[in-house]
């Protein structure tokens, strides 16, 4: 049961085959068998989780219309809150805090009565490739425990590997949806910025942060996407228009005259040979299928990376700024006659680890006077140039394709000292937020030299997420038809699994 | 020695610089829906966004933008089409993000100024003031640093902090430097902060109340030797609660900055507090390291771009200017200079036009507001607005004295009344009994027993003496509990005495 996808569990649920309280007994079962081995929970509401399928169930057994995924389980990134359940980001800072109020993501989850298992494991305040940059330990990728399961939302993507969850929402800043879900041979998607709420997303860098939804399937992730997605007056950047028509793209996979652009400088030298081969294969497989691929080049993107560095701390920098024992979470230092400020540096310095220190340093410095216009402002402007190269590139091309990550998922540990070697993990997703659009990574097969997933990449333009889901429901269903099952049948088993 | 203010300005010529703090009305902050009435218990007036707890989000108070525009307009700005709210970081426990909303080098108002009169040696005479920018940000929370001697956070035992004023609506109003006021620069600095105060409240955009710092004023001096063009180090004086203080201050720092320099001492570029009952300044916060607070642009919110056409419509229901207001009820009343002056400066002009508004003659109305009710104000130490007593009830009161239904003098009873919390002028006049004894037979009777009373009196005035009239009249409004009217009295007498009018 637990190995269907999520639109298989709620046809059966929808039929009446099974309730959502053994759906999700049977998710809390699993999480408890192999979850001390993947770590991909932080928290699990064994209670919550059933009371709401028992609600979900009533709600059925009355006749009341139910949404397309009502009863299903999801797996929710610690970034996100959820009331009275602890909300940790991965940070010590966040130790023991639960928010008084429903991020609407959540609120949006229980609209549609989707069942949330818990809260999964991250990069401390989602900075980080590999999820070992967690407070809590690393989560371990289900298709080899030595290595990572990508990050930052590597608990999120564990989870959907090791079918602890069929549904999981992640959040995706320079690739923290996508890259976990290609080294777990998952499928997630970062919709175009301002596309699903941010209100109770936990700030890391505002202006690139997006929620999205992670799945085993194309479908599954269309079928979540729409119920999270939506204007919220709550979110200032909240986009006022019609949700694309994810699930509709999904459904009919039509890539026919479709042009497929394939970014020059997102291949090549520095991608893992198995990577560019699946990549290859994909190509040609979407070719058959009927769309045009073209090649196109995006100049700027070479500036992507660092702009990013620059960008994405100098917010980091003071979006994390809140947390100084005033109000919430962990207090250090709190004696007699010690100050807010030493009790604020104190607490700073124990609860914020090593790599969110290095950021916050970064952003101080980049956003400090007499730097500012070196640093942040020349950011600014190449990030205003990958926007052109984007829009330039979707004059020539419907979408735009390349590998999702250049390797696959490497060893735990093997990069945890080199911070740029770790950086470099995202130089193919980072383009994406810098330019707001929309991206969606689905498994392309596993690499010959390692046998460890490749993702395939696919981005379209500001609110046009509707294509990414065409094509990559395309790409899907032409590889299922190639393996004669989903790449994650081909999972080795886990130690507690059945 | 101390040094004489001719003596400062004598030799140099003070440059003021005015920054003024506004809270808005609104009924919600600036980036959430909580209620901003004033004095609610502690933290009761809170919620995600404005505790700014993790993943909470400020969303623009559409209000506050109407009334930022709208005050832009009033003191004649350029409205921006495109401005950014940015981030002012630095940390405080009463600023729960650790970071300040505010707008930095895209504001939503700028280039704009204020005209304002004041009475110079050579009569009255305007100073412009340019107005550089007006823009938004929200409040702070308020601590309270208990134990420690100077009430500052370092050296306190403890703080408490309340975040009801976290997140209120601000708008900051910012001069260029105003150079060119001399000897009057106090004035000035005083007649800006009161019309930019009356410009405020005809907007009806904020409470403008001071002494409740909905308007905060921070006054910038330096001197400059007379002549020269370079301008000298600053002071910036905050917590200036009246208007009365912005003067003081101003002056008061003009003294300190002279002595310094006569000293041959450096000014120190710092934040001074105004203290009232010394009326003059202590050293607050050094500025001269400047403190970075590297602002970006705010991410959370997207830019604010006013509609032109929304903004034609504000400009268009403006309310008159304040000064041109004063200028046509002058007229309109014929009310000579310093009577006009008066009023202004007791605060009494809206509530004498209410008045007269309500068909009160407004030398009557006027009459009562600068006297009656400003004595009671004054000897209760209740401001006039305070007192309990409405334009309506003045008007009433003006109204029954024209009816001949009260004398002057019974009218003042009732006044009295009114502001002891006894109710509307006709439950005063009820409750008391109060009525005019204008029925003659009645009042003869009373004059001849007054004369009975006082025969030698009465022989005086008889035989010419009239002053000694006084007397006998004075008995007689004791006898007719003060309501008979004295002028109708005084003539019944005369005549009674063979005095008539002749």
């Amino acid at each position: 049961m637990i190995r269907n996808s999520a639109s298989e569990m709620a046809s059966k649920l929808a039929s009446g085959e099974i309730t959502s309280v053994e759906l999700t007994q049977a998710h809390l079962d699993r999480i408890q068998a192999v979850d001390t081995d993947v770590h991909a929970f932080l928290y699990v509401d064994t209670e919550g989780a059933l009371t709401q399928a028992a609600a979900v169930d009533a709600k059925r057994k009355s006749g009341e219309k139910l949404s397309p995924l009502a009863g299903v389980p999801l797996a929710l990134k610690d970034v996100m809150t959820q009331k009275g359940i602890p909300t940790t980001c991965g940070s010590k800072i966040l130790e023991g805090w639960r928010p008084p109020y429903d991020s609407t993501v959540v609120t949006n989850l229980k609209k549609n009565d989707i069942v949330i298992l818990g809260k999964t494991n991250m990069d401390e305040f989602a900075m980080g490739s590999s999820t070992e940059n967690s407070a809590y330990g690393p989560t371990h990728n289900p298709w080899d425990l030595t290595r990572i399961p990508g990050g930052s939302g590597g608990g999120s993507a564990a989870s959907l590997a090791a079918f602890e969850a069929p549904l999981a929402i992640g959040t995706d800043t320079g690739g923290s949806i996508r890259q976990p879900a290609a080294v777990t041979g998952t499928v997630g998607v970062k919709p175009t910025y301002g596309g699903v709420s941010r209100f109770g997303l936990v700030a890391f860098s505002s202006s690139l942060d997006q929620a999205g939804p992670c799945a085993r399937t194309v479908l599954d992730a269309a079928l979540l996407h729409e119920a999270i997605a939506g204007h919220d007056p709550k979110d200032s950047t909240s986009i006022n228009a019609p949700v694309p028509a994810v699930v509709a793209a999904a459904k009919s996979g039509d890539v026919k005259g479709m042009k497929i652009g394939v970014v020059k400088e997102l291949n090549g030298d520095g991608y893992q040979p198995g990577v560019r081969k699946r990549f290859e294969e994909s190509l040609e497989l979407l070719a058959a299928a009927g769309a045009e691929i073209v090649e196109v080049s995006a100049p700027n993107f070479e500036y992507a990376l660092a702009a990013y560095y620059l960008i994405a701390p100098s917010e980091c920098s003071s979006n994390l700024a809140r947390f100084d024992a005033m109000r919430y979470g962990l207090r250090v230092g709190d004696s007699d006659g010690a100050s807010a400020e030493s009790v604020m540096n104190l607490t700073r310095e124990v609860g914020f680890g090593r790599e969110v220190k290095r950021r916050i340093i970064l952003g101080t410095y980049a956003l400090s006077s007499g730097y500012y216009d070196a640093y942040y402002g020349s950011a600014q402007k190449v990030r205003t140039l990958i926007t052109q190269d984007f829009n330039k590139a979707f004059e020539i091309a419907d979408v735009l394709v390349s590998p999702t990550c250049p390797t696959t998922a490497f060893k735990i540990g093997e990069k945890a000292n080199d911070p740029l070697a770790m950086y470099l993990n995202d130089i193919a997703t980072i383009p994406v937020n810098m330019a707001g659009i929309g991206g969606m990574s689905l498994p392309s097969g596993v690499a010959d030299e390692d046998g460890l997933p490749v993702g395939f990449q696919i981005m379209s333009p500001v609110m046009k997420d509707e294509r990414m889901y065409s094509v990559g429901a395309s790409l899907e269903a032409a590889l299922l038809s190639k393996w004669g099952a989903p790449l994650l049948s081909k999972i080795p088993a886990l130690a507690g699994g059945q | 020695m101390t040094l004489t203010y001719d003596d400062v300005v004598a030799k140099y010529e003070p440059v003021l610089g005015l920054e003024v703090h506004v809270e808005l009305n609104t009924h919600s902050k600036m980036f959430c829906s909580c209620s901003t009435i004033f004095g609610a218990e502690p933290n009761t007036q809170t919620c995600p966004v404005c505790l700014a707890l993790p993943g909470a989000l400020p969303t623009v108070n559409e209000k506050a933008i109407e009334s930022t525009i709208k005050i832009g307009l009033a003191l004649n700005c350029s409205i921006a089409p495109f401005s950014r709210f940015a981030r002012k970081n630095y940390f405080y426990p009463d600023m729960p993000k650790n970071f300040q909303i505010s707008q930095y080098d895209e504001p939503i108002c700028v280039n704009g100024y204020v005209d304002v009169e004041i009475e110079t040696d050579e009569g009255p005479q305007t100073f412009r003031i340019e107005v550089e920018r007006v823009h938004m940000e929200e409040d702070t929370g308020k601590s309270l640093h208990v134990g420690g001697a100077t009430g500052r956070i370092h050296g306190a035992e403890y703080s408490l902090l309340d975040y009801n004023r976290a997140g209120i609506p601000l708008v900051e109003i910012v001069t260029k430097i105003v150079p060119g006021t001399g000897k009057y620069a106090p004035e000035v600095a005083r007649a800006y902060v009161a019309e930019l105060r009356d410009i405020l409240r005809s907007l009806g955009v904020s409470d403008v109340k001071m002494e409740q710092g909905s308007l905060r004023c921070d006054a910038n001096v330096s001197l400059r030797l007379i002549g020269s063009d370079v301008l000298g180090t600053r002071s910036e004086t905050k917590n200036v609660n009246s208007l009365r203080s912005v003067e003081r201050a101003v002056r008061g720092e003009m003294i300190r900055h002279a002595e310094l320099l006569n000293n041959g001492e450096r000014v120190v570029q710092e934040t001074r507090h105004f203290q009232e009952d010394t009326g003059l300044t202590r050293s607050g916060r050094s500025k001269e390291q400047a403190e970075d607070y590297r602002y970006f642009p705010e991410p959370d919110l997207v830019p604010v771009a006013p509609d032109a056409a929304w903004i034609e419509t504000l400009r268009a229901s403006l309310p008159e200017r304040p000064s041109i207001h004063r200028k046509r009820l002058q007229e309109q009343w014929s009310v000579p200079d310093k009577e006009m002056s008066a009023m202004i400066n007791a605060d009494v002009l809206d509530v004498v036009e209410a008045t007269v508004a309500l068909g009160a003659d407004p030398a009557k109305a006027r009459g009562w507001w600068l006297g009656e009710i400003s004595r009671i104000s004054n000897e209760k130490d209740v401001a006039i607005k305070e007192l309990g007593i409405s334009a309506a009830d003045v008007a009433e009161i003006v109204a029954l004295v024209n009816a001949g239904e009260l004398t002057d003098k019974l009218a003042r009873q009732v006044v009295e009344g009114v502001i002891a919390g006894e109710g509307k002028p006709a439950e005063v006049i009820a409750a008391r009994g109060i009525k005019v004894v204008n029925d003659d037979s009645e009042l003869m009777a009373a004059i001849e027993r007054a004369c009975a009373a006082q025969p030698e009196t009465a022989q005086k005035v008889r035989d010419g003496h009239v002053p000694a009239a006084g007397a006998l009249i004075g008995a007689i409004m004791k006898e007719t509990k003060g309501q008979a009217d004295a002028a109708r009295v005084r003539e019944l007498l005369l005549g009674h005495l063979g005095q008539g009018s002749n």
